[in-house]
């Protein structure tokens, strides 16, 4: 493993910048060197005695676009929770990348090292407009001082016009964000995760509540996503999954049941049994 | 950056009606008293100046209790310590200006000496000087805010058991401040203040710098308070109020923006209870009464949450109706205080500024 660590020359990285250990000890910066940009090893989190993960691993490539399916029940709000600070692990090792100890890091910690989430119900800020909604997300430094002297650049101005270009609500870049229609509430709050510039997207169901046009869009811009970003997404429309899945991974009792291609998963009789099936 | 960022505050007709209300308080009012002859029927009696520097003491302090609880959605029901503890921090300085003119003619406070106390405490040293106490009526309230607030905001301790518990602290220091041995007179508080600075309390000169002093924090404080919800800052704590958890999400902590907003209102609270304590001449415990403490949150409900202007005419009208009330029917009070509250809570959500914009929209369609 140690020699693993300092082979020089592992995606860019020339030989001497890696002296020893040297770059395990910055733990601020995501390091994807060795292509894993989400690392999970015998996470286990109970509630009362009901263990919600047990002994749950996996592994997502940096680049990758992972469907998580399952029922309900087996884990897969608790796993993104885990991610992303919410709920610490029982026991387990969580990291981002090579160097970022999940476990060991909050929520507004793990979201400015790159982990952007969207929750099952849309979240969005409901009594803000739409760009300022934006405005919030986009990343720039969120201290309270700057936030008290902030002015907005007309470099973060193009990109949250971009942004909503992208998510087709430049129209209503005005309006209160409680008063949109839930799709176009998934789609705002899609937005402010890019906006935030992150390298690992969780997306918790983001397609409810959408029309077929806006599926399909939405399949779409996941898809253009992967490569640059990681994504993981939770999703119950088998239609969905299936139309952007790479690599489906199914969950159940709090691990992982299968995990392959869509073909792969679908003929493995156990999630017949358990998922599929049913 | 600041100075930019200043005339974009309000619009024409606000600054209009801040310049007018300044020309009100700082010209028209004093001139009125001062230059009137008090035969004339345009003369502003001192239980009127008095008064009305009373009622703007109380609207800094539901102002402050906006910033809080409109805009961060952090209800206090505490606020009135932070109130009582500027006001305690300036009588010390008024008790100590007493002099040799108190009762007992030494040169301790008058309560001491019927303790028995030969000398004064450690934690009065200092206290004759002004510019120390003046430190003290916001460092006091703004630490106790500090350090209460970083336990409770990093526990993440909110909603009615965040304003459960500023209760239980108002009541507990009332309790603290009635012992004689605390060193704060007991429940006596202080009184008989003789002057400031040199002038005395009695003369209608210092009544008006008072009043006026109280009107013109009033409006400096409001400027500072709207620059700070009109900034991303105030953006970020009404997110935090509407969803926390996906402001944390977003990459923000909300720990410093609750502490900011929470410290610098407990703050605004003690320069508000030490322009009040002048001018109404006494401060005991009881001003640190959990019932205090609500009313001042219904101040704020009355005249609308997240306005700011709101609170500050809550304050004035419920303050107002309250003198009128305890002069006329003086047993109705609480029973008038009560219903307001009931009837604004069902029927305007918004208050009084929610009710004028109703009004507003419904003519203009």
């Amino acid at each position: 493993m140690k020699a693993d660590l300092i082979t020089p020359g592992v995606d860019g990285i020339d030989g001497s910048e890696v002296t020893g250990l040297a770059h395990v000890a910055t733990p601020e910066t995501l390091d994807l060197s060795h292509g894993t940009v989400l690392y999970l090893d015998a996470i286990t989190v109970s509630f009362d005695g009901f263990r919600a993960l047990n002994e749950l691993s996996l592994t997502v490539d940096a680049g990758e676009l992972r469907c998580i399916i399952g029922p309900n029940g087996a884990g897969k709000t608790t796993l993104m929770d885990v991610i992303t600070g919410k709920t610490r692990p029982d026991s387990g090792t969580a990291y981002f990348g090579q160097t970022l100890d999940l476990t060991r890091l909050n929520e507004h910690e793990i979201a400015r090292t790159g982990i952007g989430r969207k929750f099952q119900k849309p979240t969005v800020f409901e009594q803000h407009t739409v760009f300022e909604n934006l405005e919030l997300a986009i990343k720039v430094d969120k201290g309270i001082w700057a936030s008290l002297f902030w002015r907005l650049g007309a470099e973060q101005k193009d990109r949250i016009a971009a942004t909503l270009e992208l998510i087709a609500l430049s129209a209503l870049a005005d309006r209160e964000a409680g008063t949109l229609s839930h799709g176009q509430k998934q789609w705002l709050e899609i937005g402010m995760l890019l906006a935030q510039e992150p390298k690992l997207l969780l997306l918790d169901e983001p397609v409810a509540g959408m029309t077929d046009a806006e599926r399909e869009r939405t399949a779409e811009l996941f898809t253009s996503l992967a490569g640059e970003h990681s994504l993981i997404v939770v999703e119950h429309d088998m239609e969905f999954v299936t139309s952007i899945a790479r690599k489906v991974t199914v969950l159940h009792e709090g691990r992982v049941l299968a995990e392959g291609t869509m073909e792969h998963v679908q003929s493995n009789e156990q999630v017949i049994e358990v998922y599929l099936g049913r | 950056m600041i100075i930019e960022r200043l005339p974009q505050l309000y619009g024409t007709k606000g600054w209009l009606v801040i310049a007018a209300f300044l020309a009100l308080v700082c010209v028209l009012m004093p001139a009125l008293y001062l230059a009137v002859p008090e035969d004339s029927p345009f003369h502003v009696p001192a239980w009127l100046i008095t008064l009305l520097g009373k009622i703007m003491c109380y609207a800094l302090v539901a102002l402050a209790m906006d910033l809080v609880w409109g805009y961060a959605g952090i209800l206090s029901l505490g606020h009135g310590l932070f109130f009582s503890l500027g006001g305690y921090a300036l009588g010390m300085y008024l008790m100590r200006m007493i002099g040799r003119e108190g009762e007992s003619g030494s040169d301790l406070p008058d309560f001491m000496v019927f303790l028995d106390w030969k000398e004064l405490p450690w934690y009065w040293a200092g206290t004759d000087q002004f510019w120390y106490c003046a430190l003290l009526i916001v460092l006091a309230p703004g630490l106790l805010a500090l350090v209460f607030g970083y336990f409770a905001f990093r526990s993440r301790i909110k909603g009615v058991y965040f304003s459960i518990i500023t209760q239980a602290l108002t009541f507990a220091a009332m309790l603290l401040f009635f012992r004689n041995d605390t060193g704060f007179g007991g429940n006596n508080g202080f009184t008989d203040f003789k002057r400031i600075l040199g002038f005395s309390l009695a003369d209608p000169a210092t009544k008006t710098a008072l009043f006026i002093a109280s009107g013109v924090t009033l409006i400096l404080a409001l400027l500072l308070c709207r620059y700070i919800v009109t900034s991303k800052l105030g953006r970020v704590l009404t997110a935090i109020r509407d969803a926390e958890s996906r402001v944390r999400f977003c990459g923000y902590n909300p720990v410093p923006y609750k502490l900011f907003a929470w410290t610098l209102s407990a703050m605004l609270c003690g320069i508000a209870g030490a322009l009040y304590v002048p001018q109404v001449g006494i401060i005991n415990p009881s001003e640190m009464s959990p019932a205090n403490s609500i009313e001042i949150a219904i101040w704020t409900a009355v005249g609308g949450r997240g306005t700011l202007v709101g609170p500050i005419l809550g304050a004035a009208l419920v303050n107002g109706a309250k003198s009128w009330f305890t002069v006329a029917l003086p047993e109705y009070w609480l029973y008038f205080l009560g219903l307001l509250f009931v009837l604004v809570t069902l029927f305007l959500p918004q208050g009084v500024m929610g009710l004028a914009q109703r009004m507003r929209s419904k003519r203009n369609t």
